[in-house]
């Protein structure tokens, strides 16, 4: 079991014929995900054909969601109508929907959110690499794939991943398989200013996981999220987490004025993060190849087994 | 994407927003014609750059002041003079500084108070933020810290937009009255308007005046956009100014390249921004100092490949390069054989790690291994941060 998903979900793709859309799909069907469902508008009626899969394409998610009962979406439609396509998974009703598109206007999804408030829909991302529960088969086969992360790297198991990057996800999954430990669920809850799901509620939707012995979390520079969740933490976590932040070198100043300075307020830079993290008893990896030994330190100490 | 203080004037003044009345010239010889549309009397001449810190700048030939008061036009027009085509260096220009490539004459204000605005993103609600404050004209980030009740903000619900009951209390905060106050809120309303209708990422007036006379007038401004939106704004795409780039970011984001020159002598190559910078983190962390941050992308390509490596070695500065390639669903033989290409082509002398990891990373390894080409291989990011910091000591 995991958080969100489980490798049984159900998944519809929106925007499944484009081509970034169609070779993730592909991808996913090879891992062995239920990819139940496309939906392009105006090509209700057809089929996605891969190998031996044959999946319907709907004009719209009401009718993808009503066929095939899927509750989940994968959104890979381009930006400028990528929102209309999260609202869309909203009036359906579904219950998750991941927006993969990356370069979606700010201004687009402030409207989103605020629509969203009060809704079913869970929005993870956009800008995002999406979620994996890995499977129970070789190279975690057979598991649920929703986006763009590479599935074969995962491993069934105990440990929850929340970042908003990619790339370092990937890495931290890598470490962490490596050494023979497993995940329950990875999140990439993507790098924008405006997004769905935060780093604190997925951190409490794995504190609240009997099937997730240990968390990481990976974070940036800017903004105030991580500090948030770190705080949660310290008063209602007792699992094991390790922490890192990327951008301790990143370069100040380049934006012309000084608003975002006093709005972000003090505890946007990394190594304010990484004081906080310390406060409330995160484990920080002190680099980022040190992420899933921390996270064996912050499991020792606490006398937790990880696998 | 910044625009420069003219261009946010003259945006200024299509939504509403009131501004003293001001010309641009891009040479000499458009000076007089932008002083004539300028009354005579005391004039401010701005050197326009893509910085803050303008008036306290210092140009490379010793001249001090990137913004100046002139008594007349005729002092104006000399300071002008001085002004452009110098390099102007602020503390946000770094070292190096910023050519003047216009200037803008203004009609000097006579000032009663400075004030503070700004309009923003605020990431914690998701929703933009109205910003003022009674102390204007100086460090607001030294305000914030201060004397924190005097900023006043302002959370705008983007269902609703801006209510008028939200526009009084910026006023009562700022403790404008009569026809200051009628002129702010129009201002206020105004700015607003811009700032949501142009997709705009900031907007700051520092300082915004009130004049004995009873105008609220925008004495500076500084506007950025989301680039994310630029494309339903063909016109303010044109108001974008090369000059004020880094010609290396500008190659770079020809090839879907995302560069940031740095000051350090180890360039770095990295797919994913996260990976990118923690990748600058960790050279810093074995003691070496990153020359850039590059993200090449999840689906680098030879050609960008070879872009790359042509942009980072345009830096004089650098003296070792690193590769930190976690191929997740790109083939890493894909990625080798781009190296392997990029680093013949450019005849590259200088020590070069290659860390790569992921999806048939064995043929990637054996690719790299095969070409005879005097690069050392990194295991983990660390194993691979240590050796290149070892090799450019």
């Amino acid at each position: 079991m995991a958080i969100l998903i489980t490798p049984q979900t159900k998944i519809l793709i929106q925007g499944i014929t484009g081509e970034f859309g169609a070779r993730h799909t592909r991808l996913s069907l090879d891992y062995g995900t239920q990819v139940v469902a496309g939906v392009t508008p105006g090509k209700g009626g057809q089929f996605f054909e891969h190998g031996a899969h044959r999946v319907p394409i709907f004009n719209s998610v009401a009718d993808a969601a009503k066929a095939t009962g899927a509750a989940v979406s994968a959104i890979f439609v381009p930006p400028p109508f990528a929102a209309d396509a999260i609202l869309e998974c909203t009036d359906a009703g579904i219950d998750l929907a991941v927006a993969i598109t990356e370069g979606i206007p700010i201004k687009d999804m402030i409207r989103v959110k605020r629509a969203m408030e009060g809704r079913k829909t869970r929005l993870v991302g956009p800008n995002c690499p999406g979620m994996v529960c890995p499977g129970a088969g070789k190279d975690s086969y057979g598991g649920c794939r929703i986006g763009i992360a590479p599935g074969y790297i995962n491993k069934q198991g105990h440990v929850g991943v929340v970042s908003r990057s990619g790339t370092l996800t990937y890495e931290a999954v890598f470490q962490l398989t490596t050494k023979g430990i497993g995940q329950s669920t990875t999140v990439g809850i993507g790098g924008d200013p405006v997004n769905g799901t935060s780093h604190l509620d997925v951190i409490k939707l794995f504190a609240a996981d009997p099937e997730t012995h240990g968390i990481i979390l990976i974070g940036e520079i800017g903004g105030n999220a991580e500090v948030e969740a770190a705080r949660w933490i310290k008063a209602n976590c007792t699992k094991p987490v390790a922490g890192f932040i990327a951008g301790a070198t990143a370069p100040a100043g380049r934006r012309m004025g000084h608003a975002g300075a006093i709005v972000g307020g003090a505890e946007d830079t990394a190594a304010a993060k990484i004081a906080v993290f310390k406060e409330c008893g995160i484990e920080v990896a002190v680099t980022p190849s040190d992420m899933a030994d921390a996270l064996l330190r912050a499991a020792k100490a606490k006398g937790v087994t990880l696998s | 994407m910044n625009i420069h203080e003219y261009q946010a004037k003259a945006l200024f003044e299509k939504f509403g927003v009131p501004v003293p009345k001001g010309a641009p010239a891009k040479t000499p010889e458009d000076f007089i014609t932008a002083l004539t549309e300028l009354p005579d009397g005391p004039t401010m001449v701005k050197s326009q750059i893509h910085a803050g810190g303008r008036g306290k700048g210092t140009f490379t030939d010793g001249f001090k002041g990137g913004v100046k008061f002139c008594k007349t036009k005729h002092d104006a027009k000399e300071i002008a003079g001085k002004m452009l085509g110098n390099t102007l260096v602020t503390a946000q220009t770094g070292p190096a500084g910023r050519k003047v490539q216009t200037v803008y004459f203004t009609v000097a204000s006579d000032i009663k108070k400075e004030y503070y605005l700004a309009i923003l993103l605020d990431r914690t609600t998701s929703r933009p933020v109205i910003v003022a404050s009674t102390e204007g004209g100086v460090e607001i980030e030294k305000v914030a810290h201060e004397t924190p009740d005097k900023i006043t903000k302002i959370f705008v619900d983007p269902a609703y937009g801006l209510a008028d009951f939200q526009v009084r209390e910026l006023i009562f905060q700022l403790g404008l009255t009569g026809a200051e106050a009628k002129n702010a809120g129009k201002l206020i309303r105004n700015l607003y308007t811009m700032f949501w209708e142009t997709d705009a990422a900031m907007v700051e007036v520092n300082p915004l005046i009130t004049t004995p006379t009873g105008e609220v007038l925008a004495l500076d401004a500084k506007v950025s956009f989301d680039d994310n939106a630029l494309f339903r704004h063909p016109d303010i795409v044109a108001l974008r100014d090369l000059n004020e780039e880094d010609s290396k970011e500008i190659e770079a984001s020809k090839y879907s390249l995302n560069y940031i020159a740095l000051d350090g002598n180890i360039a770095c190559l990295v797919n994913g921004a996260g990976l990118a910078m923690s990748t600058m983190d960790i050279i810093k962390h074995f003691g070496g100092t990153p020359a850039n941050f590059l993200d090449v992308g999840g689906g680098a390509t030879k050609e960008q490949v070879i872009a790359a490596f042509k942009i980072i070695l345009g830096d004089p500065n650098v003296k070792g390069i690193l590769v930190n390639i976690f191929g997740g669903i790109m083939d890493c033989n894909v990625i080798a054989t781009g190296i392997v290409a990029a680093v013949k082509e450019v005849g590259l002398q200088l020590p070069l790690v290659v860390r790569l990891e992921g999806n048939n990373v064995a043929a990637g390894k054996a690719t790299l291994a095969a070409s005879g080409l005097k690069l050392v291989s990194g295991d983990t990011m660390a194993d691979a941060a240590q050796k290149i910091v070892k090799l450019v000591a």
